[in-house]
């Protein structure tokens, strides 16, 4: 990204210094200085709890600073804050949720703030309509204004949310993990939506774990560590590596595999694997002890390949072998009997019943070995099985009775492959494990991985985020339109030419 | 922070059954009681206690057959309804032993046409919500309506009276004191209780409730779960049925309609989260003690019969309110609710 900022211009968008925010006794930010130029986009960095929301809940009035802050926009002091008074300056943020309306259509969402008001009046509707169209005129894209939000996909919906933070004027948009569900395609899109704002001289703080676009779209990172400044880098020279470490204030040394397991057992061997619609002709084997990594873009047919192996669906053609002997899994139920493991890329909906306790996630699938005298469930059983495992894996808790949903995104996880640990699996499924963690917890979450692969477990670990099979995996292959495309070897492969292959 | 290894109290044996729900429920039982107590001279007394203790199984097994599907994130709405064709079915069959001097024989079998009856139409719902997914209510409605003209075709919109004295000892008798029905609702309270708290279902169920994909793709047989969990509702009606017909020597489609929503509200006050997941038989069984007490106690004052029902309903609302505020306060109940 060239540098938005006019030569000369001295003048920041939003200045911020001094600004510290304390929650019962706790520092969610301490001294936090930070500002942005008109038109530039700055990214904000750290992990889950660093204090970014905390941020922009002061810039956009909904949380009040301690006193002592100084805070000037457009060199002017802002006084006390509001949500109102934020966007009456044109302070506009668009929240991960994106706190839109699914019932509602298109061109009403868009308008939605030109309706608010105590008073009922008519709903000019052909204006409505208007004024949405240019907005999306402006960011060069069409939507169907009459459709209900609902019939989007997610990645147009983040585009409606755009359109209605512009029909207030905005000066400065603040997008909170805006690309975390998208595909790549999509994601470029969003990128390219990003720097029509900047060529509007429109600020855009970007807030993403996605390390790889923030180097490419961002001039500047900001980067908050527990709630401190870390500092403001340009991203010019900033490697994700160096990024990590800034953010988690630990440093990481990837290497790629370089073990030879040619002469392990194989654990899966598939065989000309299809299913209509959704993959095609599938050959490959895992070995005992092996991790392979599974790349491509959203709709590849990683995911729906992955379902087969887990059983949840059935392959129209072709073979699945487990330790030699040919499977047919009529339910997931026969595949995790088998010694199938699956963790979803859903966590949320899929991988964890959220509402219920740590103690309940982690033993749901291996019920059956709990039980006393039969058919009750032994407590003594399930404790000792959890207790076991959270120590294990170094999940990190307050009490085993609290809902999962409690823990943070690399703890979910930690309990989802304790659940799946616990079946004693030989194959483990991983699809995308990573979605929603921080980036110092993935760390962690690979670290289990392949330990549990040097003590013999065949894993196939599917990813979008390229650096992540490329530094864990002993292999990585390329899926496309439902097809492999393409077989590498980290270990003498450079990672651009899988990065290329990939997004070409 | 560490994993805890150290019970706290409140974790183990019988303090884990004396948890801040139940504590609760209990001290709302001694306030209702003594309010009525001072309002009413002859409250405190044995007849009061009994005719409680008699009317109680009825709502009480019904609420319990209301139980699981609510907690599996459903609704049974056929439940009393079933009960009554439960009943019906062993109406029907000691009629055929020869009515009030039908032998063991027939006695026995007509509890197992009940209990099957029951069962059989729990089955048949769960299956249809189990295997198409269709919502619980629109279900369970269906058959309600299915179920209830079934019954009235059978019946010609009459009744059906007349069971052996052996029968009726089932609704009106007492064994060393204590009235039959109680004791036949305490045994299910507590089959109930094991159920859920320490069976494979149990735990299926409450899983199911919260989020019945995560749960399948967990490995957890959720269709057979949930077939399972209306089939044991339907078993429940059917034993309702037996001990509805055993307390009036007679059974009439439509005998015990009102209860319904009862059981919904027995649920809620229960601390049975209305959206499935979460819930327990324990504080359910206390509630409806509660709610029986209310009701027995407003009808002890001699209040008008339509204003008693008014003055239960708004006993109810004052309960709610309190409840709501008590929660609010209480930081450890809202972990792990929604």
């Amino acid at each position: 990204m060239a540098d938005p900022a006019e030569p000369g211009e001295t003048i920041g968008l939003l200045e911020l210094e001094h600004v510290s925010k304390q929650f019962g006794g706790v520092h969610a930010l301490d001294d936090v200085r930070f500002d942005i130029l008109p038109g530039e986009v700055l990214c904000l960095a750290g992990e889950n709890g660093c204090g970014k929301s905390t941020l922009i809940k002061i810039i956009s009035g909904v949380h009040q600073p301690e006193p002592g802050a100084v805070m000037r926009f457009a060199g002017q002091p802002m006084g006390t804050m509001t949500p109102g008074a934020a966007r009456a300056l044109g302070i506009q943020v668009i929240w991960q949720d994106l706190a839109l309306f699914p019932e509602m259509s298109v061109a009403e969402n868009i308008g939605f703030e030109r309706n608010l008001g105590a008073r009922p009046r008519p709903v000019n509707r052909t204006a409505m309509r208007g004024a949405a169209q240019k907005i999306l005129d402006r960011l060069g894209v069409r939507l169907p204004l009459d459709a209900p939000l609902r019939t989007l996909p997610i990645a147009q919906r983040q585009i409606v949310a755009i359109a209605r933070a512009l029909v207030g004027e905005a000066r400065i948009v603040f997008m909170d993990e805006p690309t975390a569900s998208l595909s790549q395609a999509e994601t470029d899109a969003l990128l390219a939506i990003v720097r029509r704002l900047s060529a509007e001289r429109i600020a855009v703080v970007f807030v993403s774990h996605r390390l790889a676009e923030v180097l490419d779209v961002c001039s500047r990172v900001t980067v908050l560590r527990d709630g401190k400044l870390v500092g403001t880098f340009p991203t010019a020279g900033m490697t994700q590596t160096r990024l990590t470490e800034l953010m988690t204030g630990k440093s990481f040394d990837y290497a790629v595999g370089q073990r030879d397991l040619a002469a392990a057992r194989p654990v899966l061997t598939v065989e000309n694997l299809s299913r209509r619609g959704e993959y095609e002709d599938i050959s490959l084997t895992i070995r005992a002890g092996e991790i392979v990594g599974v790349t491509g873009r959203l709709g590849s047919g990683r995911t729906e390949f992955a379902l087969s192996l887990f059983g949840m669906t059935q392959p129209d053609r072709g073979t699945i072998m487990l330790d030699g002997k040919r499977v047919r899994f009529g339910s997931n139920r026969a595949a995790i009997r088998a010694g199938v493991a699956y963790v979803s890329e859903d966590r949320l909906q899929l991988g964890l019943v959220q509402p219920q306790s740590i103690t309940d996630n982690t033993v749901i699938a291996v019920l059956d070995r709990l039980l006393g005298p039969k058919p009750l469930i032994s407590g003594g059983k399930r404790d000792a099985l959890v207790d076991d495992w959270i120590r294990d894996l170094g999940v990190k808790i307050g009490r085993k009775e609290d809902a999962v949903s409690t823990l943070s995104g690399g703890n979910q996880q930690r309990i989802v492959l304790a659940k799946w640990l616990a079946t004693t699996p030989r194959l483990l499924v991983l699809d995308s494990p990573t979605v929603g963690v921080d980036v110092g917890a993935r760390a962690g979450i690979f670290a289990i991985v392949r330990r549990l692969a040097e003590q013999g477990l065949a894993i196939l670990l599917i990813s979008d985020e390229i650096p992540e099979v490329y530094f864990n995996a002993d292999r990585v292959l390329h899926m496309r339109d439902g097809r492999i495309v393409g077989e590498y070897r980290p270990a003498a492969t450079a990672i651009d030419a899988i990065e290329e292959a990939v997004h070409a | 922070m560490t994993t805890r290894s150290i019970p706290r109290p409140g974790e183990r044996g019988i303090g884990r059954l004396l948890d801040a729900d139940v504590a609760g429920l209990l001290l709302l039982f001694v306030v209702v009681v003594a309010v009525f107590g001072a309002a009413a001279d002859n409250f405190l007394t044995g007849s009061t206690f009994a005719s409680i203790a008699f009317q109680l199984p009825e709502l009480g097994l019904l609420s319990l057959a209301m139980l699981m599907p609510i907690i599996s994130g459903g609704f049974n709405l056929a439940i009393t309804f079933t009960a009554n064709l439960s009943g019906l079915a062993m109406a029907g069959i000691l009629h055929a032993g020869g009515g009030e001097s039908a032998g063991v024989l027939f006695i026995l079998l007509g509890i197992a046409a009940a209990l099957a009856t029951g069962a059989v139409v729990g089955w048949a719902m769960g299956a249809i919500i189990a295997t198409t997914g269709a919502h619980p209510i629109l279900v369970s409605l269906s058959t309600m309506i299915f179920v209830r003209g079934l019954g009235e075709f059978l019946t010609r919109g009459g009744d059906i009276s007349g069971t052996p004295q052996a029968v009726q000892a089932i609704g009106q008798g007492t064994l060393l004191g204590i009235p039959a029905p109680l004791i036949v609702f305490a045994a299910a309270v507590l089959v109930w209780h094991v159920l859920m708290s320490r069976t494979r279902l149990g735990f299926a169920t409450r899983m199911i409730g919260s989020n019945l994909e995560a749960t399948r793709y967990s490995g957890v047989p959720t269709r057979r779960s949930l077939t399972l969990v209306y089939t044991l509702s339907g078993l429940m009606c059917g034993l309702a049925g037996i001990v509805m017909l055993a307390r009036f020597n007679s059974v009439r489609v439509g005998h015990g309609e009102a209860y319904l929503l009862i059981t919904v509200l027995a649920c809620f006050l229960g601390r049975v989260d209305p959206f499935g997941g979460f819930g327990r038989v324990l504080p359910v069984a206390i509630a409806l003690v509660i709610l029986q007490v209310i009701a027995s106690g407003l009808n002890l004052l001699g209040a008008n019969q339509h204003l008693a029902t008014a003055l239960w309903g708004g006993f109810l609302l004052v309960i709610m309110i309190a409840r709501s505020v008590w929660a609010g306060r209480s930081l450890h109940r809202m972990i792990g609710r929604r």
